[in-house]
């Protein structure tokens, strides 16, 4: 009883400080699924397209893409002019001219989900506006003074930024739609979703069969507690 | 079965293989009312055997090399035949160790293991568990993120706040002036080969230790004062085979929880393997936020809860250290008159769970920036921390404690 009440004690004096804590930007929760190779197939195809001139992905071999149901041809065809299935992912800008282009080396994006997370890399990429005192001609909401381009700027169109003031001085910064791109809103986040899936999937390829053989390994396991049980049962039978 | 028994005859001649069986096993008579806290010494022992096994495989696929370290670990990750699985298996089973590890201290502290006759095996327990703190804390610097290499910069630039050597002793600790290529060659060196071997002969001496003057148990009380005629005592059973099969449950069990992370969640949420160390280290960017691993954190909690003095950490770094070993200290803090919390009185056990919840709560703060609350929160908490040591020979020796049985309370 006594432990109880000092946890409660200790709940209590937390609350203030959680509160405190929780304050945050808020993140739109990334659309895709590791079970739709589809979108995941259409994120790689994009990669490649888009980010790749740019971004590597250092440790990603091209031939890995057999995970997500790319065939020996499709995988050829992603392939630099005389690369080779088992070559990893480099990016065509070498990163010191990218450097002296941007200001910043374009970062791998081997594991880039996981240091970020799948939400913040697809919020990220929406969140660009037009900000016409940088050179690149845009800013970040998320990420403020991106060395980075908006890249998908024709596909998405141009974003201004809002300050909507809510009763009682409580700022909020919005982005709008300002004009729009080749994409609609809704086909523009579909793309970034199955991109983000596809930079989910390369983070961690054994995600995969990972649960797979999870759920295996432990119908196993559970079977074996069960005879270990009955085992000790059977041997603790003489012991009072 | 006669060949095998020639044999086993042939080596009992040359090697005391029956003797030693028989002295550790089958006539190593345990009280026969072990409970769940039992449990965990013997998973220690698994943990143990688990992190060898996999980190040898680890270390065939390994770079130690700046240069190359971080990218070694995502060709384990991608490349390797089930390197993600041996990679999974040894950081979770650094988790797992020290969850184990705490509740086997701890069960040590509610039925008073660390009394009379066992206070050198308590001793002992208490070095197995900081040179686990060392293997942990130089295996963590092994990925080459960026945690692994702020966090190692943090804890070495603790060394250099000690008075007058601190700074060359934080120098020969890195092999540089800066986390570098030095200080993961040491550390890889130190990991794979000499906190292990060191690991592994403690914890032989450990069991040494226990088998001579035999386990306690939930009652903390001698099962060796009531013998029978042939000198065997009357609630003792023999580990072989009651607690060998009972251990099996026990194993499968733990195996489950440990393979249902490894599987479903080897990162925890951050708490086993963290996001920031997922971008390869550089000296030139402090992340914003330096915290280390769960399992350290709350002797963080109160390095950052003691104020610097003179214009020095050392202080706090000196809080830390006493805190991590103040355990080692028990067995001569403690006045009670019985071991067990099971007779204890309403005091002992007040202090007790004021001492769980100061160890918690600073595990929290230990992972949470600083601000004004959780510092105070940690201030707080340290001295609750404190104040169960420092305080015990007065508490327990006040405290009223109920009759011990004379036997062991069995089902």
């Amino acid at each position: 009883m006594k432990l109880i009440n000092k946890l409660w004690m200790l709940v209590l004096l937390m609350v203030p400080a959680m509160a405190f804590a929780s304050e945050t930007l808020h993140l739109d929760a990334a659309p895709g699924s590791l079970s739709d190779k589809a979108s995941l197939q259409r994120g790689a195809q994009f990669f490649v397209a888009n980010c790749l001139a740019c971004h590597s992905a250092a440790y990603m071999r091209y031939n890995r893409l057999a995970d997500i149901g790319m065939s020996d041809e499709e995988i050829r065809k992603l392939l630099p002019e005389g690369g080779k299935p088992g070559s990893t992912m480099k990016a065509a800008m070498d990163s010191e001219t990218a450097k002296a282009a941007f200001g910043a080396a374009p970062p791998d994006m081997s594991v880039e989900v996981r240091a970020r997370g799948a939400d913040w890399v697809y919020t990220y990429l929406r969140s660009f506006y037009v900000d016409t005192e940088r050179s690149s001609g845009v800013n970040n909401l998320l990420f403020p003074l991106v060395a980075m381009p908006n890249i998908l700027g024709t596909l998405q169109g141009d974003q201004a930024l809002e300050v909507v003031k809510h009763e009682g001085g409580h700022e909020v910064q919005t982005l709008k739609l300002t004009s729009p791109g080749s994409m609609s809103p809704k086909e523009f986040d579909a793309t970034v979703g199955d991109l983000v899936n596809f930079l989910d999937f390369m983070s961690e390829p054994a995600k995969l069969v990972r649960y797979k053989l999870g759920y295996i390994v432990l119908g196993f396991l559970f079977i074996l507690l069960i005879l270990a049980y009955l085992l000790k049962k059977e041997f603790w039978k003489d012991i009072h | 079965m006669k060949l095998l028994n020639d044999f086993i005859g042939w080596v009992d001649d040359r090697f005391p293989l029956i003797e030693t069986w028989k002295y550790h096993l089958s006539e190593y008579y345990a009280p026969k009312n072990f409970n769940f806290w039992y449990f965990f010494g013997s998973l220690s022992l698994l943990v143990l055997v688990i992190q060898i096994v996999s980190g040898i495989f680890l270390t065939m696929s390994y770079k130690p090399d700046a240069l190359f370290a971080f990218a070694s670990v995502e060709y384990i990750m991608r490349d390797v035949q089930s390197g993600w699985l041996l990679r999974y298996i040894h950081s979770t089973g650094a988790s797992f160790f020290f969850i184990v590890v705490y509740l086997h201290m701890f069960r040590g502290m509610m039925y008073g293991s660390y009394r009379k006759p066992r206070e050198l095996l308590w001793i002992i327990g208490v070095v197995i568990y900081l040179a686990l703190m060392a293997e942990a804390f130089m295996g963590y610097l092994l990925p080459w993120g960026q945690m692994s290499f702020w966090g190692a910069q943090v804890i070495v630039n603790l060394f250099s706040s000690v008075p007058f050597i601190g700074e060359d002793l934080s120098v020969l600790i890195r092999g540089d002036y800066v986390i570098s290529d030095a200080t993961l060659n040491r550390f890889f060196a130190l990991h794979v080969a000499a906190i292990p071997l060191v690991l592994v002969g403690i914890v032989f001496v450990h069991l040494v230790a226990l088998h001579a003057v035999g386990s306690n148990n939930p009652d903390g009380i001698e099962i060796k004062k009531n013998k029978d005629a042939n000198g065997i005592p009357l609630d003792g059973i023999p580990f072989h085979p009651y607690y060998t099969v009972k251990d099996i449950v026990a194993v499968v069990a733990f195996l489950m929880i440990f393979c249902a992370v490894v599987f479903f969640a080897p990162d925890m949420g951050g708490y086993f393997i963290e996001a920031n160390n997922f971008i390869p280290a550089d000296p030139m960017k402090t992340p914003a936020h330096i915290a280390p691993v769960w399992y350290f954190t709350p002797y963080y909690a109160i390095l950052r809860a003691v104020p610097p003095m003179f214009g020095s950490q050392f202080p706090g770094v000196v809080a830390m250290g006493i805190g991590a070993i103040a355990v080692v200290f028990l067995p001569w803090l403690d006045r009670g008159k019985v071991k067990s919390i099971r007779y204890r009185g309403p005091i002992y056990k007040a202090f007790l769970a004021a001492f769980v919840i100061s160890f918690l709560g600073l595990g929290y703060l230990g992972m949470m920036p600083v601000t004004p609350t959780y510092t105070l929160l940690s201030q707080v908490l340290s001295v609750v921390y404190f104040a169960f040591f420092i305080l015990m020979p007065w508490y327990t020796k006040i405290d009223k404690c109920k009759p011990e049985p004379d036997r062991v309370t069995f089902k």
